[in-house]
């Protein structure tokens, strides 16, 4: 399986999701118009991963901003993860937000209720620009 | 009046009411990029707190492709002309409390009621009872056409901290204007 990697771009996330590790990165900003659009490609990516996924799975989710648009969306890709979970595989969601920005943390809390994955909640510094 | 004196006297009225952006015409992915680019320049030289940069950052975003999904695909424009892609107006300024984001465009007259009533509940709930409305809307696993499932309105009263202040102007049988000015607090 082949990993997916997308650049970021000003409405757009950085994309690295690797099959070989179960490392899966979505970072920076995820504003597009077309959310759905943009989401499908990493969607059907997990889901094929998940077919056969590794022991230990963990999304590292680092987002500065994303709007209601793409909210769905990212519901969409943990509930692919909880599904690998369902199926006896370690898997895990850290969830990234910005020293301050409380809007963020609470974001992930309230994912965090609703998916049935493990989230660990990680306080940086500063989002870096895509 | 002549053309140029009123180009002066709106350019005054909006030094006035010191906008940092308006702007009124149709929308495209890109212009929307290029609109919210500006908007974050500009905040990042007059507002300190970054909180508060990225709750007005988030309503501009929201605001903006409001207009953008939901122009009204089938009515009237100004002066009759049919419209055929995504257009409105769009205002940014500094208030004494913080940032109001004024947006408008045309919609159709039969979803009015509807858009009322959803705003009117948005407005009648707390931060902790729009929390809990986000969260439901968020996991009842319905998708509106623009993807969002009804989210924007609510996340927008959620960053605005304050009370969605809105119009309706009836146009003509089938279409409306819907005006929308929100407050962010700072």
């Amino acid at each position: 399986m082949q990993p997916l990697q997308l650049e970021g771009s000003p409405k757009t996330p950085f994309v690295n999701f690797d099959p070989s590790t179960g490392f899966l990165e979505l970072k920076g900003r995820s504003i597009p118009e077309n959310s759905i659009e943009f989401y499908k490609p990493l969607i059907d990516w997990i889901d094929q991963y998940g077919r056969s996924p590794l022991p230990k799975t963990a999304l590292h989710v680092q987002l500065e901003y994303f709007n209601t648009s793409s909210s769905k969306c990212i519901l969409d890709v943990f509930k692919k993860l909880e599904a690998i979970r369902a199926s006896g595989h370690e898997v895990s969601v850290l969830w990234h937000y910005e020293q301050d920005d409380e809007d963020m943390l609470e974001a992930g809390e309230d994912y965090a209720g609703i998916i049935k994955v493990p989230f660990r909640m990680i306080q940086i510094q500063e989002v870096n620009d895509q | 009046m002549v053309m140029t004196d009123r180009i002066h006297d709106l350019y005054d009225e909006l030094e006035r009411h010191r906008v940092m952006l308006s702007f009124k015409g149709s929308l495209t992915p890109d212009l929307i990029t290029a609109l919210l680019d500006m908007v974050e320049r500009r905040m990042v030289r007059i507002e300190v707190d970054p909180k508060a940069r990225k709750r007005v950052f988030t309503v501009v975003i929201e605001c903006l492709q409001n207009l953008y999904h939901h122009f009204d695909q089938d009515g009237a424009g100004q002066h009759g002309a049919k419209v055929q892609d995504p257009h409105g107006v769009v205002m940014i300024a500094q208030t004494d409390t913080g940032y109001s984001v004024i947006t408008g465009n045309f919609m159709a007259g039969q979803e009015v009621d509807r858009l009322k009533q959803h705003l009117d509940r948005i407005n009648s709930l707390g931060p902790d009872e729009l929390r809990d409305l986000y969260k439901s809307r968020l996991s009842d696993g319905t998708y509106t056409a623009s993807g969002g499932g009804g989210l924007g309105m609510i996340e927008i009263a959620r960053k605005s901290g304050g009370k969605l202040e809105y119009g309706f102007v009836p146009y003509d049988k089938d279409s409306a204007f819907f005006s929308l000015n929100v407050n962010v607090t700072t």
